[in-house]
């Protein structure tokens, strides 16, 4: 762009191109004749004359994306090759000894067994289920809008206050527990919440169940677009409603499906309140349900025994694996592409 | 007010009001929906996924309004209370400092929207315009501080805010997001979809950049201010881990942590009060939703990450 070159004194009217810029006394005139705004830089004229203006509107998004976005993850990096403590006193530089502790480390290589078991077990479920979930409130009823709305409510409802209702849900004296009960499918009540595995499934379903209207939105966007005709032509030639869905409507949403495969995926392995929630604050019996930002917690912030330098490294490690899958996603999309 | 004032603002609705008049109304009939198997279908499908998404969170708030007489749980519990009545949440006010949490939550909630609106408005703005130097490189700065996710760099973000002497307080909770990157690009996109021609005509009429700024730029990106703000708040009010990590003592906690410490507390609360906790937590947003739900959905499509 040959406006980017010029000098910031050329301002906003060099910017606009097609129309010739008022004459700079003009504007002038008229800067001085405007009230104050809140902002600084009020008045119009004058914005792009001083050249720190731009500069001074960007100030705090610059701040806070290089204090508090890039600079915590450079120092992550240097922090792992230390062993700072959370509550400060002076950190001592020890090589690569947090990483070898960390692949010796049976609890972190179980915390990213279970992340990943989370994204291996959520990923697919997340990509089907709210697309199918769309597929049912695509179609204008009466009283649609209403149920859009209420699938999406747990969207909005804090993860600990659907954590507290699933809690209830699934204790051993729990709702579930008891209909089971009732319904002599069981006799003796199924240990949702002290059961490591059955935490992190239990966890899982938490997830699923709260992301199931957020994705559902994704989808009936997505939906929008595919054309109308094209399932029309299909029914003519035969094709039921199940086939329709497969070779019609996924094929329409593929980029979509793309897209909320990365999202979950980076939220899998994000997971924290889920697992705090129905697996007590430590993380199941022993820690045995701990995700991998629940580790970072316990090993990098307790303020008795944690080490920020080990919590940097595994931090590390949880950026290395998120990383990854990005890139997968990528080179998926590209795949798609050709 | 100068006279080009009044040109700049009709343009900026004349974009706003782009609804065509509604047809006139037909009589309803079923029929026009579909057959009626098929809807019968799709109903009870439609109920089935209600009673799953729903059901949790309405079975909390009738649990919340049971009397101690009634069983919560166990084969004698029924679904609806019996003796209906709101004991549970005066009693939730007077055993836990409930409203002090709600305070606390109410705090960095206005603290968010403030400085996010505010900065996410004036960034997006600038960025929005290429005309100066080094436009590029705030905004590679901001793509890249999206890159890494919030739980890989939070021990890090501790010691950061240990270090200002915000540990267990709530500007520490709100400090490290003041103004979220993707904000910032949604306030952008909103700039960028002001029509140029609009703002050339304005300028035409001698309209300062101040005045395009504020009377042509700022009524059109109402709406992505919506979005920035409906997000901010649900994300500040639900917030849970960070104030976890810097919160310590009791009076300064926010309300999802109280609500998790009463849960977890060895004493093991009346059901029915943790219950009326949550339904006091859910309202807020539930209201919000209600009332504004049309940005709701635009907050999703304008891309925002969330799981």
């Amino acid at each position: 762009m040959a406006t980017q070159t010029q000098k910031p004194v050329a301002g906003p009217d060099a910017a606009s191109g097609a129309v010739p810029a008022p004459a700079p006394g003009r504007t002038r005139r008229l800067g001085r004749a405007l009230r104050p705004g809140p902002a600084p830089g009020a008045n119009g004229a004058a914005l792009y004359r001083r050249w720190w203006l731009p500069w001074l509107w960007t100030l705090p998004a610059i701040v806070c994306a290089a204090a508090f976005g890039v600079f915590p993850f450079l120092n992550t990096v240097v922090l792992s090759f230390t062993d700072a403590k959370p509550l400060g006193g002076a950190a001592n530089f020890v090589g690569l000894s947090n990483y070898t502790r960390m692949l010796g480390d049976d609890d972190f290589w179980l915390a990213t067994r279970n992340s990943l078991l989370y994204a291996v077990i959520v990923v697919p479920l997340m990509v089907l289920l709210p697309l199918l979930l769309a597929v049912l409130v695509e179609k204008r009823l009466p009283g649609i809008g209403f149920f859009r709305s209420a699938f999406y409510t747990p969207v909005i409802a804090s993860s600990v206050v659907v954590g507290l209702s699933w809690q209830w849900l699934l204790k051993d004296e729990g709702l579930v527990n008891t209909w089971l009960e009732k319904a002599h499918l069981i006799r003796d009540a199924i240990p949702f919440l002290s059961d490591p595995w059955l935490i992190l499934l239990s966890a899982m379903g938490l997830t699923l169940w709260k992301g199931l209207g957020w994705y559902m939105i994704f989808y009936l966007a997505a939906l929008g677009n595919v054309p109308r005709d094209l399932h029309e032509a299909a029914a003519m030639d035969g094709a039921g409603p199940v086939r329709r869905f497969w070779h019609v409507t996924v094929p329409g949403v593929r980029q979509t499906m793309l897209l909320v495969g990365v999202l979950t995926g980076i939220g899998s392995l994000r997971v924290f309140t889920e697992i705090y929630m129905l697996g007590s604050p430590t993380g199941g019996p022993g820690g045995q349900a701990r995700t991998l930002p629940f580790y970072i917690r316990d090993v990098g912030l307790d303020p008795l025994s944690g080490n920020a330098g080990y919590g940097a490294a595994v931090s590390v490690a949880l950026f290395v694996l998120t990383l990854g899958l990005t890139l997968l996603a990528q080179r998926l999309t590209k795949g798609d592409e050709e | 007010m100068t006279t080009s004032t009044p040109t700049a603002t009709d343009t900026a609705t004349a974009t706003e009001t782009t609804a065509a008049p509604r047809p006139a109304r037909r009589r309803f009939r079923w029929r026009d929906y579909g057959r009626p198997r098929e809807l019968v279908v799709r109903y009870l499908l439609l109920l089935f996924v209600l009673a799953i998404t729903v059901g949790p969170l309405l079975w909390q708030f009738l649990t919340s309004l049971k009397s101690t007489t009634e069983d919560v749980f166990g084969t004698n519990a029924t679904l609806l209370p019996q003796h209906p009545t709101l004991r549970a949440y005066e009693q939730v006010f007077d055993q836990v400092p409930v409203a002090t949490y709600i305070w606390n939550s109410l705090i960095v909630v206005a603290l968010s929207l403030t400085s996010q609106l505010l900065f996410s408005t004036m960034a997006g703005y600038m960025l929005s315009k290429p005309a100066w130097r080094g436009v590029k490189g705030v905004w590679l700065l901001l793509i890249a501080s999206m890159m890494f996710p919030f739980e890989s760099i939070m021990v890090s973000l501790f010691l950061s805010v240990r270090d200002l002497g915000l540990v267990d307080s709530l500007a520490g909770v709100w400090l490290p997001g003041f103004v979220g990157a993707i904000n910032v690009l949604v306030m952008r996109a909103a700039f960028l979809a002001v029509p140029r021609e609009i703002e050339d005509s304005a300028m035409l009429d001698g309209a300062g950049e101040w005045q395009r700024f504020r009377y042509l730029y700022l009524p059109s990106a109402l709406g992505s201010m919506s979005v920035v703000a409906i997000n901010t708040f649900i994300a500040a009010w639900d917030d849970f881990l960070w104030p976890l990590i810097v919160l310590r003592s009791e009076e300064n906690l926010t309300l999802t942590l109280g609500l998790a410490r009463l849960q977890t507390s060895s004493f093991g609360y009346d059901q029915r009060v943790v219950m009326a906790g949550s339904v006091i937590s859910l309202v807020p947003v539930l209201v919000l939703f209600v009332i504004t739900q049309r940005w709701f959905y635009k907050g999703v499509s304008s891309g925002a990450v969330k799981f």
